[in-house]
């Protein structure tokens, strides 16, 4: 992993032993294990691929999500970007348009969103939380200009199809094929280039970046955009998927990608994280809500639960990192070892 | 990225561009609105035997727009009393927002895995549902949606609270009643596409040019979009525009209860005279400080109650939910499947003084 944090090799070696993104794939696999031996109705195919496409939306937009956060940005206005793509899809199609021409209208309509979104953080200096903050109600309330409280269905039945279908009897839908793809890209951009390394070190230390060369509003400004079209990929998917062009499609759902993204042990502050870990964050949370439902849990208390574990995944890592900071403060404190105490 | 003149201009270009093949892809045509072909395949299958016993021992599963909403805990409630009587067992899931409508999907879908033998469904979402309803019913689940429906061949009977005709009839009956047959009225609406407000609208207005109403006149429609600071407003707005405003009739339960505080708090309390749709926890101040003589509502437990009645029926294959099929429904007699199978517990009932406080939700 580019931990491009400054610490001392004690520090980095203590935080390497027990890395939060492991341990929440690694509670994913329980709770998986746990699922499938004990949850009735669980492991069969049907209901897996239930727990799959519910989660793709979250997942879909997790994947820049992480990116951006890692930068030490973040975008709130990711579902209502998702819900003003529905809309204007729903939108287009009430006026004859192709879905063809319709899907591509869509994506160049997130470049918009997210342009207008990072050029007010980077051109105007604004802190994001306040810009996409103004832009959740913005795009939302141009959503419903749009297309009131319509809601569309006839969409073609091919596309339908695969929004909300899966590979014959297995468990995988046809939607995840995209997602596993785009994760394979997000990775190894993330990972292993330097637009990648560059993230991390403006999530870091942005002042530092900056004059080791990195072109930080450049960068923010690209992860903007490609959050836009990511979230309004994911208004066409979702549309798709439930069969419903609303403006009112998504809402809520940037606190659950937020959530399962700090879950996975992506820093709030910038410069740590994972893909894998934001991966299995998402899942995690949306395995928990499937069990959850299929073991009569009230809506009150699965979302008692998800707060729960929320907070314990922001506490967590930060307490772990108090406690290896002091240990390694009691260390260099500690007098020399004295070798030979004479009488 | 864009920082330098040459960045800007690249931007641009590549803007141009991808209007230009969005646009050249709209020239080459596509799938459109009029090429997708419909799915008309009907839910109701098979031969509904009336005199097919009642079953017992079955499990219905409410699953309302939202739990912990009184208007639906006490429609649940209903249900779960008939199916006591019935001897089946209830339960009721649900999520606790009234527009996740993904939470919805994915309830009928954990449904349809623990292998319920029936669903009573309030739709957030005509379309939404439809895929994993039509899921259910081919498992064998029998699908019977209350209070909103989906699209038609993804249940088997709807049960809706009172006929759109019933609604707006009794409405404009309330109000002509109070105001003496003449002067200028208004209507306070929802949100100016919903689609159940307009239907109950379009009857209103339709009733109103019946020859005993001659000397009413609707001056206007406002829209309060289900906020209660914005009917609020709507309702001052509409005072001021209109001095001599005789009545209100305000179909949505924000939109009558704001107005109601209006009223009651300005000159014009008991002066105009406003009616429509509330619940009487909402409106039992105003009725007893006399802003509001009458109102009206369905019962929410009687539709409860008819939507577990005919979910039970139709596992027990007394209906198929194909119109002119009977079933029996407890206190409600015998109810008939009209067009589409829908099938509602009557007219609404109405409330005031001397009955409000026999009601609690």
């Amino acid at each position: 992993m580019p931990d491009t944090t400054v610490t001392s090799p004690v520090l980095s070696r203590l935080g390497g032993a027990v890395r939060w993104d492991t341990s929440v794939g690694v509670l994913l696999v329980v709770l998986l294990i746990c699922s499938f031996s004990f949850v009735e109705n669980f492991g069969n195919a049907l209901n897996l691929s239930f727990l799959i496409g519910n989660t793709l939306p979250i997942a879909l937009i997790a994947l820049p999500m992480a990116m951006l956060v890692v930068s030490g940005e973040v975008d709130l206005s990711v579902a209502s970007t998702a819900g003003l793509s529905s809309a204007v899809m729903g939108a287009l199609w009430n006026a004859g348009m192709a879905i063809e021409t319709i899907i591509p209208l869509c994506v160049l309509l997130g470049v918009v969103c997210g342009l207008v979104n990072g050029l007010l953080v980077t051109r105007l200096g604004l802190p994001s939380l306040a810009v996409t903050i103004g832009t959740l109600g913005a795009y939302r309330g141009i959503a419903q200009i749009v297309l009131g409280s319509d809601s569309v269905t006839d969409f073609p039945v091919q596309y339908l199809d695969f929004g909300s279908g899966r590979f014959g009897d297995t468990f995988l839908p046809y939607a995840a094929v995209p997602f596993v793809v785009l994760l394979a890209i997000a990775v190894v951009v993330l990972h292993a280039t330097r637009f990648g390394r560059s993230l991390f070190a403006v999530g870091s230390c942005e002042e530092a970046a900056r004059f080791a060369g990195v072109r930080v509003k450049r960068l923010k400004l690209a992860m903007f955009v490609t959050t836009g079209v990511v979230s309004a990929l994911t208004g066409v998917f979702w549309t798709l998927h439930y069969a419903s062009a609303r403006y009112d499609n998504a809402t809520g759902l940037e606190l659950s990608v937020i959530a399962a993204v700090l879950l996975g042990g992506i820093d709030f502050d910038g410069g740590k994280g994972t893909l894998g870990g934001a991966v299995a964050g998402v899942f995690l949370l949306g395995t928990m809500q499937n069990v959850m439902s299929l073991l009569n849990v009230t809506a009150q208390s699965q979302t008692v639960a998800t707060g729960v574990l929320l907070v314990i995944s922001v506490l967590a890592p930060r307490i772990g990192r108090q406690i290896s900071r002091a240990r390694a403060r009691a260390r260099t404190a500690a007098p020399p070892p004295v070798t030979a105490p004479s009488p | 990225m864009f920082g330098t003149t040459t960045g800007s201009r690249r931007l641009t270009l590549a803007l141009a561009t991808a209007t230009a093949l969005v646009l050249g892809a709209t020239a080459c045509g596509g799938t459109t609105k009029d090429d997708a072909s419909k799915d008309g395949a009907g839910a109701a299958a098979g031969k509904a035997d009336p005199k097919a016993e009642t079953k017992k021992g079955l499990t219905v599963a409410f699953l309302p727009k939202q739990v912990n909403n009184p208007y639906f805990t006490t429609a649940d409630k209903g249900g779960e009393k008939a199916l006591g009587e019935l001897g089946s067992t209830y339960k009721e899931v649900g999520t606790s927002s009234g527009t996740d409508t993904a939470g919805q999907v994915s309830y009928v879908n954990t449904l349809t895995q623990q292998q319920v033998d029936a669903m009573a469904v309030s739709a957030q979402d005509p379309g939404a549902l439809c895929t994993a309803l039509k899921q259910a019913m081919r498992g064998g689940v029998s699908v019977v949606t209350y209070d909103s429906d989906t699209n038609k061949d993804c249940r088997q009977v709807f049960v809706s609270p009172a006929s759109a005709e019933d609604l707006g009839r009794t409405q404009v009956e309330l109000l002509a009643r109070q105001i003496g047959g003449k002067g200028e009225i208004a209507i306070l609406s929802a949100a100016q596409t919903a689609t159940n407000q307009n239907t109950w609208i379009d009857v209103m207005q339709k009733e109103l040019k019946k020859p005993a109403y001659k000397d009413i006149e609707l001056v206007k429609v406002a829209y309060g979009d289900d906020d209660a600071q914005k009917s609020f407003q709507q309702t001052q707005g509409l005072l001021q525009e209109y001095p001599n405003l005789k009545g209100i009739i305000s179909p949505t339960t924000v939109g009558i209860k704001a107005a109601a505080q209006y009223l009651s708090g300005s000159k014009y309390k008991g002066k105009v005279k406003l009616t429509g749709l509330g619940t009487p926890n909402d409106m039992r101040a105003y009725v007893k400080n006399g802003t509001v003589e009458q109102f009206e509502l369905w019962e929410p437990a009687k539709l409860g109650a008819l939507a577990a009645r005919a979910a039970v029926a139709l596992e027990s294959g007394q209906i198929t939910g194909k119109e002119g099929e009977t079933f029996a429904a407890g206190d409600l007699g015998t109810m008939t499947i009209g067009a589409d199978g829908v099938v509602s517990p009557g007219e609404p009932t109405v409330f005031d003084k001397a009955n409000i406080d026999e009601y609690d939700f």
